[in-house]
């Protein structure tokens, strides 16, 4: 029934705002998966590293990885904001 | 030169003025419906986003991250991930927020688990123990930094920070009692209040900015030299706690959703829910540019700042050390904005709540019968909501003067944070899982505060100030497992890990459990189903059912709390919508459930449900409505079957109907073949006539035997033109069944012997005719001429056809259960399987033979069988030809058995 009506492939475009609003959506995830990559640096305490990680590369990473963010999520509202979102997700999870 | 506290205060005075006549300006612009780009900019609705960093970040995170590092980086981590990953929470939640008029957080979580009043008292007394220790922490913050601009002018001066606290906190109850109580309708915004803190917000990243713009580029002499004095510094290595890096950032995201004044400002004051996306890259920026000069500002502090000076003022501190009393009077400001815009905004939220689930309630049950009373409710509600400001900002004071003053900010702030996110298992579970209960919501909340009070709050006092040592030892009651910093024997966890682990862990759990276990009422299905379901464009279903509700009652409550010009309004779009002249339209489920939401905008859904129940009078949804709706469906179902059965039923007929069609044309190619076999039959005869008299006419010279010949010839013709007429006139009067048949009664053997004596005696006689003899004969009681004449036609067609040498024919009656068969068999070569099929076709003759029958003599005898109720069929498997003919039982008159045996045994009728 869900799939009757709607075509199964999609014209260029529409298939671009998709992926796109596919990355909105995986967006946080990335985030989430490169903040907590500190957790595998090592502990000044511990044997592998004497003066563990420095303050310096430590800043410049959390930032960096922050600044890639917001700057992918304003690429991501440039390409998707014709779109509004209160768009059915339904429909764009069914049809790929 | 110094500022001077009078100086600061004046600026103070200044800077509210300020923020007093903006918040002004922008409520009359929103009167007048001017300015709207900018007041519904998604600019705004980012900044006002803001309050989310309170004095906690602006002075807190300094002294945190002096404390311990880049730790305090994840109070903004969460946040940042919770606005990016926009699309998965805070799009569904901000369109329920829209779309059932959420006035607060209590509102929302009561409004989906079927607008219970419990839930949202529970939830609104949570969110006020959980935040009033943070409007303490504002004011702390405020007072802190006064009392340092104080401490520069020497002891003389006679700053008293508790009156300073008093001050500041009658300040911002004016403040939220005059923006925030403005309007009634939470949905029409606080304009004046979004606009000030949206500029609170400028202010306080300014501020901060220019902090750490001249403490890297004035004080550390660069970026690079700020980074090697990082490295260089007692934090300068990586050394968070993996727990602590995990369960903060966790906890962060989880109370930036459940933070009674950030649902104000995400969702409450959300005009458009586009703005969102904007803000989920906006937002972060603010967040990373609020922390970005963090870490430096407390590693210069830490260098440049005596020892031992309170890391959470190094914001302030350093400039002043410097002497850089414009700059430092920025920094207080910039301070003061964050504590005052999180007052406001916490305030008018808590306050919401407190007035729309405890005092409206209270208020109502106290007058019976209340809402159809006359009075201004409306009064009532907005002063309700004014006492409810009051009482706040008094318990955050009061707050402030019981734990005098102390306490690192963050740890405050993580308590907090640590209180209000025990709703998210009940708001996640709430939006997304239709089997959540009230019953799970209210034991997973109960659960997760309870065990927040134990290991977090309580802990927090200090030893022996609310728990006692031997609790913090041995356990609650002396139960080991009871300890609330090792909950179940678990040591060794870091204190905060510990407390978000269990509380919210077990709070997931027990919500979990009790949901599954439980079974929801019909309002908190339908709820349940609206909430998630909400992306879905689903109408909003049925709450009310036609009732007895007077529209003129709904109008008196309604002008009460929404006052009586947009109560008029309301009502009258609404008639016009339902096509009702006048202005009270027909008190219609579908317009009392829009009127439930209208007024929950003002006072909330659990007592806008209620007042309207009052009215309505049924409850909600009673199990009859959701009866009647199953039984609408079924009938639906119903007439869709009969729908189905009809449209079966056509399809038959028309079936029948083709084939009807196909037989009539078959009918038709028959008549037509018929007629030009008829034609041919006729002609036949009437050409020898014709040409018999023309040479009788014409030729002179004719001996007398010809002409007797020919005149004979003629006479036969004529004859059997007569014959085929007689013929054909039989048959179609049979066909037609104008036929009247004169019943008889006589013996079978008599009408067998009838039969045989006319056949036999009128032809050549060569044919044997026997006669197998019932022992018993039977009485007939039909048609006999009839019958006599379809075994005339029998025997002399085996007269006829029989072409052996000694033809003979065996007539053999046999009587069955179901009537009497008589079989006509002759030892002649029989009819050729093809033939057998068409023998009793009109003018068929067997092998084109022609003899002086017309060939109509078998559907003579067919049409008569048929009369008489019988019938007449081939035999097969016989040598010779083989007739059967079938007489019904009712043909039969065998009360009456014919005993005369007067046919012989063995009768020999042939006299050949």
């Amino acid at each position: 029934m869900p799939m009757a009506d709607r075509p199964v492939f999609l014209e260029r475009r529409s298939y671009r705002l998709r992926r796109m609003m596919d990355a909105v959506r995986f967006l946080p995830f990335l985030g989430l998966a490169l903040w907590m990559v500190p957790l595998l640096w090592p502990l000044p305490a511990a044997e592998v590293a004497k003066n563990g990680i420095p303050m310096s590369t430590a800043l410049r990473y959390l930032f960096c990885v922050w600044l890639m963010l917001v700057i992918s999520g304003w690429l991501l509202w440039r390409k998707t904001r014709v779109q509004h979102p209160s768009e059915p997700a339904n429909a764009q999870d069914t049809v790929e | 030169m110094t500022v001077g506290i009078n100086q600061l205060v004046f600026v103070c005075l200044a800077y509210v003025v300020f923020l007093f006549v903006i918040a002004f300006l922008a409520e009359r612009a929103a009167m007048q419906g001017r300015f709207a780009a900018v007041l519904r900019s998604p600019l705004v609705y980012t900044l006002s986003l803001s309050i989310y960093c309170t004095a906690w970040t602006f002075y807190g995170a300094v002294g945190y991250a002096a404390r311990s590092g880049l730790e305090y980086v994840t109070i903004y981590l969460g946040p940042s991930l919770v606005m990016i990953g926009w699309w998965w929470i805070l799009r569904r939640l901000v369109s329920i927020g829209r779309n059932q008029r959420a006035t607060s957080i209590a509102d929302l979580i009561s409004s989906r688990y079927g607008k219970s009043n419990t839930l949202a008292i529970v939830v609104t007394l949570m969110a006020v123990i959980g935040v009033t220790p943070y409007i303490a922490l504002q004011l702390q913050s405020v007072v802190l930094s006064l009392a340092t601009f104080a401490a520069l002018e020497g002891e003389g001066h006679g700053f008293n920070p508790t009156q300073a606290a008093f001050w500041v906190a009658t300040g911002l109850a004016l403040f939220t009692v005059l923006f925030g109580t403005r309007n009634l309708n939470v949905n029409e915004r606080h304009h004046g209040i979004v606009i000030a803190i949206a500029a609170e917000a400028v202010v306080k990243l300014v501020a901060l900015l220019a902090v750490g713009a001249f403490v890297v580029w004035g004080l550390a002499g660069g970026l690079s030299e700020t980074l090697a004095r990082i490295d260089a510094s007692k934090i300068g290595a990586w050394e968070v706690q993996s727990s602590r890096w995990v369960a903060l950032t966790v906890l962060s995201a989880a109370a930036f959703l459940c933070l009674p004044r950030m649902f104000q400002v995400m969702v409450v004051e959300n005009d458009d829910e586009r703005y969102l996306q904007i803000a989920s890259w906006a937002f972060p920026t603010y967040l990373m540019l609020m922390s970005l000069f963090v870490v430096p500002i407390a590693v210069v502090g830490l260098d440049l700042l005596p020892e031992g000076s309170n890391p959470d003022l190094f914001v302030l501190n350093l400039p002043l050390s410097q002497n850089q009393n414009g700059l430092a009077t920025l920094s207080f400001l910039g301070g003061f904005s964050s504590a005052t815009s999180m007052v406001i905004v916490a305030t008018l939220a808590l306050s919401t709540m407190v007035s729309n689930h405890i005092v409206m309630p209270v208020w109502l049950t106290l007058r019976q019968g209340g809402a159809t009373q006359s009075g201004d409710v409306r009064g009532v509600v907005i002063r309700a909501r004014r006492l409810s400001i009051l009482l706040i900002i008094a318990l955050g004071f009061l707050y402030y003067r019981a734990s005098g003053g102390s306490g690192a900010l963050a740890a405050i702030g993580t308590i907090s944070f640590g209180g209000v996110a025990q709703f998210l298992p009940a708001l996640l579970g709430g939006i997304f899982w239709r089997g959540a209960t009230r019953n799970g919501a209210l034991c997973g909340l109960g659960l997760g505060f309870a065990i927040w009070l134990f290991t977090m709050l309580l802990p927090s006092f200090g030893v022996d100030a609310s728990l006692s040592r031997e609790t913090f030892e041995h356990g609650l009651f002396g139960l080991n497992w009871l300890r609330p910093q090792a909950l179940f024997g678990i040591e060794g966890l870091d204190p905060t890990v510990h407390a978000v682990v269990w509380s919210l862990s077990l709070n997931l759990m027990m919500f979990t459990l009790v949901s599954l276990l439980t079974f929801p009422d019909p309002i908190e299905r339908l709820q349940g189903a609206q909430f998630v379901n909400v992306l879905d464009h689903s109408g909003p279903s049925r709450f009310w059912t036609a009732s007895v509700a007077g529209s003129e009652d709904l109008m008196i409550m309604s002008q009460r709390i929404l006052g009586a010009s947009e109560a008029q309004r309301f009502f009258r779009k609404q008639a016009k919508a339902q096509g009702v002249p006048g202005h009270l339209p027909e008190p219609t489920p579908d317009f009392i459930e829009a009127l439930e939401r209208e007024l929950a905008a003002s006072v909330g859904a659990a007592t806008a449900h209620a007042m309207v129940a009052q009215i309505v009078g049924s409850s909600a949804v009673s199990v009859q409505d959701l009866l009647a709706v199953a039984d609408e469906s079924a009938q639906m179902l119903e007439y869709s079957s009969q729908l189905e059965q009809k449209s079966q039923e056509l399809s038959e007929t028309a079936a029948q109907l083709r084939m009807a069609n196909e037989k009539l044309t078959q009918l038709s190619l028959q008549k037509d073949g018929f007629l030009s076999q008829i034609s041919h039959e006729l002609r036949t005869p009437m050409t020898s006539i014709r040409s018999f008299s023309e040479i009788l006419r014409d030729t002179s010279s004719l001996t007398e035997a010809d002409k007797t010949r020919y005149a004979s010839i003629i006479h036969s013709e004529t004859l059997r033109l007569t014959r085929l007429l007689d013929d054909l006139l039989d048959l179609s009067v049979l066909e037609n069944g104008q036929v009247s048949l004169y019943l008889g009664q006589d013996g079978l053997h008599n009408v067998i012997a009838r039969a045989v004596t006319t056949v036999v005696s009128g032809g050549e006689g060569r044919l044997k005719v026997h006669v197998v003899p019932n022992e018993k004969d039977v009485v007939l009681n039909t048609d006999l001429d009839r019958l006599v004449q379809v075994f005339i036609n029998l025997i002399s067609n085996s007269q006829k056809y029989c072409m052996t040498d000694v033809p003979e024919l065996t007539i053999s009656p046999k009587l069955t259960d179901t009537g009497l068969t008589v079989d006509f068999v002759d030892n002649g070569q029989g009819i050729a399987p093809d033939e057998q099929a068409v023998i009793f076709e009109k003018f068929y003759r067997i092998g084109g033979s022609q003899g002086d029958g017309a060939g109509l003599g078998l559907a003579i005898c067919q049409e008569i069988m048929e009369r008489l109720g019988g019938g007449i069929s081939y035999l097969k498997g016989h040598n010779g030809g083989a007739f059967r003919v079938f007489l019904p039982g009712t043909a039969l008159a065998f009360d009456t058995t014919y005993r005369e045996a007067r046919t012989p045994a063995r009768s020999d009728v042939s006299r050949s």
